[in-house]
Order: structure tokens, then C-alpha cells, then sequence
């Protein structure tokens, strides 16, 4: 069973679609950070996987449950925890206390008691246990969206559903919440994060969906999102010399922008050619190499271009 | 109503206190409380946690309300004992004097005192279902607010207009001083049960539409 689930997902809004016909499945344990510009329709879609938003029509299925349909909502619900754009807080409330009413919140007796046992747990996963006591009002951003990751840990969820949780935080902070994430992914739990910042998604998911006008335009591995091709940028002292070698290396094509005399040369590689043996066949050429670069499309670049590619209305 | 009979019995100062304080006050605290219910928590940004807790929308809307009843049952209680305090210290307390001239005793006063408490209470519960409503279409808790205490007051300059007796049972006010009737010799019940069935259906209507708003309305804030 996969743990989200959504066929022909669509949301309308008058004639704009902010979500078109979005399929999405997602099996538990996955970290999987979900990318997009600024309106692609990432925040529509977390709404709708959580309830908040009512699709014009298709289906989303969160840990077995249809969210739309009877009682679907709260079974599923019971056991996700979400972080929902910006964290928010009673201000004049203390941290503690905030949680404390989220914990007696909704659900069975058991439910409650369990969120209300986790209150120190949460606060010391999220490092807040100093400032627990103080009232929100008086938190940083960073606090205050570390009190938002708690809530969201409160009820030990199987699903956590986060929009930019990483927003306002600095590097440091960062740094930790991505290794909270990925430690709550291996010990199985599953995250759905949304972010734009490509490098955190890189660094820390399972797999990548990329959102563009409302249409996931790319899913998978995020090394798979690059190019397989790899290039290499090579400083040669005799240019001419070395084209001559690298025609006769097998899989080796020169792209040929250089213009003549330049002593930089750039060269695709293709198997069975590698940056290893064409730097041999030139050394053996009598070609001296001063510098060689292997040279991969940043994934800002494949995203760019991934979600130009999708005709973003403007 | 009740003024002229407070120095002869402090019991009258919690009853001339309702009177004073069921036009205006209680409606505000009415409005405020019920016109915020929702909206205000769409506009903090914690509606949509609480939506995403795992109970049903119709449940926040039904435990919204009722918080909201409470807070005003607390108001009217604290109000009438406060008046009750007061009074018995100014004036001391007899045995209560109907209108129709006859006089109660203090266990029938009791009673009758509890009565008005709530009624009233019946009254500020039909307006504030009509705020529970306005807050649910709304993501402006002060101007659900004002909405529902513009009805209320518009609700009690149409119930002076005699032109317009037509509608005045109509009115969710026209009824909310039928109190009095508690204090004659017998009860006079008619306006009373009209005034508890005018609330009942008040409740219904704006209550039922306001589930029915909620539970289909994307939580966009």
C-alpha cells in the first residue's frame, strides 16, 4: 500500500488549473522532496493530500484513506503530522502550552495521552527544551518554526507532510533539520517535503518530483534528474595535437564550440570513454594536461530547464 | 423595567441587570465571541491546523459553538450574581413581589431567576449561531463580528417600528424580554415558548448553514 496515492488530481480555480491532473504515489520509508517554482502548484497539492483543499476532481489516497471520502479524512489524519507553509502558534502562549493543546486536540483518549507523554520528546528532538517555557512571541523564526516541526511530531506520525520547513531557518539549522528528516525517513517513517531550494532536496531526499504549472514534469532519484552524458573541460598546451588524439579515442566527441588556437577543449563522453582514458590517450599523445575538469549540468540548470520545457503560462 | 422595585428587594438588581445589559452588551460580547470563532483563526493562520487535526470539520464547528455558549453562560452568570451580591448588601432580600401582585417565595424566586438566566441564554445562543455562520464565510474575525451585532441592533430598531408588526415575530430580538412574563401570577407562557422556539429555529437555520459552508470550504488560509 502506498502511503499517498493520487490519480487525476486537478484543482481549478475560475479557468486556471493550479493542480491538472496529478498522479503521484509514494511508498513509506521515502523521503521525497517535491520541487517547484513559486505557483506551480506545490502548496494547492499539499492542501489536498492533507484535506484542507476539496479537488474539482481525481482522488487522493493518504495511508489507505480516501481523503474526500466519509470519515477518510480523520482515520488517515490520526497518523500525519504536517507543517503547513508557515508554522503557526498561539503567540501569547508558551511553547509548551501550544503543544499541550494541539496534544488534547482531536482523536481518542489514547491519542491525546500519547501527543501529551511526547511533549518532552519533541521539544528535545527539535531543540527547544530551553525555550520551552518562553511565549512564542518572544521566539526567532527559526523557533518558531522548529515549535512548528514539533507539532507535526506530536502524534509519532507515519506520514509527515512539510512545506519549506527548512523557511527561516540558518545553515545550521538547516543542517539539523535535514538530518532529522532523513533519521524520522530510516527509522521508516515517511516525509513529503516540499522545497525550492534544489541543493537541500539533492542533498537529503530518496526521490524528487519536479512541479511545473500544476503537471509533475520529472520524478525519481535526484541523480537521475542530470543528464547521464558527462563532459570534460581539458587545458591542453597543443590543441591541435590533441583534437588529433581524441579522434581516435573511442566514444570521445569533441563539441567543437572552441574556437581555434584556444587551448581549452570540451569533449563529451560516451562508454566505453572515460575522463581516465582520455586524459592516458593524450598523456601517451605527448599532449601536456594542465587541467581536467569533469563538468555535470547543475541540477538548477535541469530544473530550469525541466520546468521551461513544461510552458509555464505566464 | 425592574428599577423601581430594586430598592425595596436586592433580588431585583439581578433581574433589572439582564434587562440593562440584553440589548447591547451581551449581544457585543455575542457577536465578538462567535463572529471571531472561526475567522479569526483563518486569519492567525491556525485554522488549518486545526483542520488538519484528526477530527471531523462539523465537530470543530459544533465545539467552536459551544465554547462560545459557555463563555456566555459564564458572563450572564457572573453579571446576575455580581447584581445579586450587590443588591442584597444595598437592599437586602424579601420575598419577591410579582408583577400581577402576588409575592414568591425564595425557592420559587430561585427558580424563576435561574429561568431568566437561561433565556437569556437561549436568546445570545440564536445570535450567536448567526455569528458561528458569518465567521465560517469570512476570513475577517472583527467583521463577522460587526455583522452580527448590526443584525442584532437592526433587529431591534425594526421590532420598535410599529409599521412593521408583520415581521417583528420574526425577529431574532422580538422575544429576548418575554423574561418578564416569568415574574407574573400564573407564568404567562406564550411569549416565553415563542421566544424558545424562535431561538431553536434561529439555531437550526444559521448553525446547519454554517456546518454546511464549513464542510465543503478549502482552507486556503
Amino acid at each position: 500500500m502506498n502511503v499517498i496515492e493520487a490519480s487525476g488530481l486537478t484543482k481549478r480555480y475560475r479557468d486556471l488549473a493550479a493542480v491538472d491532473e496529478l498522479d503521484l504515489s509514494l511508498e513509506a520509508g521515502v523521503l521525497y522532496g517535491f520541487l517547484g517554482p513559486n505557483g506551480a502548484g506545490k502548496t494547492t497539492t499539499i492542501r489536498m493530500i492533507l484535506g484542507l483543499v476539496f479537488p474539482t476532481s481525481g482522488r487522493v489516497d493518504v495511508l489507505g484513506q480516501p481523503m474526500f471520502g466519509p470519515g477518510g479524512a480523520e482515520r488517515a489524519l490520526r497518523r500525519v503530522g504536517a507543517l503547513i507553509e508557515e508554522p503557526a502558534a498561539w503567540s501569547y502562549l508558551s511553547g509548551r502550552r501550544n503543544l499541550e493543546y494541539f496534544a488534547r486536540s482531536g482523536g481518542p483518549a489514547e491519542d491525546r495521552n500519547r501527543r501529551l507523554a511526547r511533549i518532552d520528546d519533541v521539544l528535545r528532538i527539535v531543540g527547544l527544551e530551553h525555550a520551552a517555557n518562553k511565549k512564542v512571541k518572544a521566539y526567532s523564526q527559526g523557533m518558531r518554526q522548529r515549535l512548528g516541526i514539533a507539532v507535526a511530531l506530536l502524534g509519532s506520525p507515519d506520514l509527515l507532510v512539510l512545506d519549506e520547513p527548512t523557511n527561516g531557518l540558518d545553515p545550521q539549522g538547516m543542517r539539523e533539520v535535514r538530518l532529522l528528516l532523513r533519521r524520522l525517513a530510516d527509522e521508516g517513517t515517511t516525509v513529503f517535503v516540499s522545497s525550492h531550494l534544489l541543493a537541500e532536496v539533492e542533498a537529503m531526499c530518496d526521490r524528487v518530483g519536479v512541479l511545473a504549472s500544476g503537471r509533475l514534469v520529472a520524478e525519481g532519484p535526484p541523480s537521475r534528474l542530470r543528464p547521464t552524458a558527462d563532459r570534460l573541460r581539458i587545458e591542453v598546451d597543443d590543441p591541435d595535437r590533441a583534437r588529433a588524439v581524441l579522434a581516435d579515442v573511442d566514444g570521445a566527441t569533441l563539441d567543437g564550440s572552441e574556437t581555434p588556437g584556444e587551448r581549452v577543449l570540451r569533449v563529451e563522453l560516451a562508454p566505453p570513454a572515460t575522463a581516465a582514458l582520455v586524459n592516458a590517450a593524450l598523456v601517451t599523445g605527448g599532449v601536456q594536461v594542465s587541467a581536467l575538469v569533469p563538468e555535470q549540468e547543475s541540477l538548477e540548470d535541469v530544473f530550469v530547464s525541466l520546468v521551461e520545457g513544461a510552458d509555464v503560462p505566464r | 423595567m425592574f428599577f423601581d422595585l430594586i430598592r425595596h428587594n436586592g433580588l431585583f438588581a439581578a433581574l433589572t441587570v439582564i434587562g440593562l445589559i440584553q440589548p447591547f452588551f451581551l449581544p457585543l460580547g455575542a457577536s465578538l465571541l462567535s463572529g471571531e470563532a472561526i475567522a479569526a483563526e483563518a486569519s492567525a493562520g491556525t485554522l488549518r491546523y486545526l483542520v488538519v487535526r484528526p477530527v471531523g470539520r462539523a465537530r470543530l464547528i459544533v465545539a467552536k459553538y459551544s465554547a462560545v455558549v459557555a463563555e456566555l453562560a459564564a458572563a450572564i452568570v457572573w453579571v446576575m450574581v455580581v447584581a445579586l451580591i450587590a443588591g442584597g448588601f444595598a437592599f437586602g432580600y424579601g420575598s419577591l413581589p410579582t408583577l400581577s401582585g402576588t409575592t414568591l417565595g425564595g425557592g420559587a424566586a430561585t427558580v424563576r431567576i435561574v429561568a431568566t438566566a437561561g433565556y437569556a441564554l437561549v436568546g445570545m445562543g440564536a445570535l450567536a449561531a448567526i455569528g458561528m455562520f458569518l465567521s465560517t464565510v469570512t476570513d475577517s474575525g472583527l467583521g463577522a463580528a460587526a455583522a452580527t451585532m448590526a443584525i442584532a441592533i437592526t433587529s431591534q430598531i425594526l421590532d420598535g417600528l410599529p409599521s412593521l408588526r408583520a415581521i417583528h415575530p420574526y425577529l431574532i430580538t422580538h422575544r429576548w424580554f418575554a423574561f418578564v412574563d416569568l415574574f407574573r401570577s400564573p407564568v404567562e407562557w406564550n411569549g416565553i415558548v415563542q421566544g424558545l422556539i424562535l431561538s431553536g429555529a434561529y439555531v437550526a437555520v444559521f448553525l446547519g448553514l454554517a456546518l454546511a459552508v464549513f464542510s465543503r470550504k478549502d482552507v486556503v488560509s
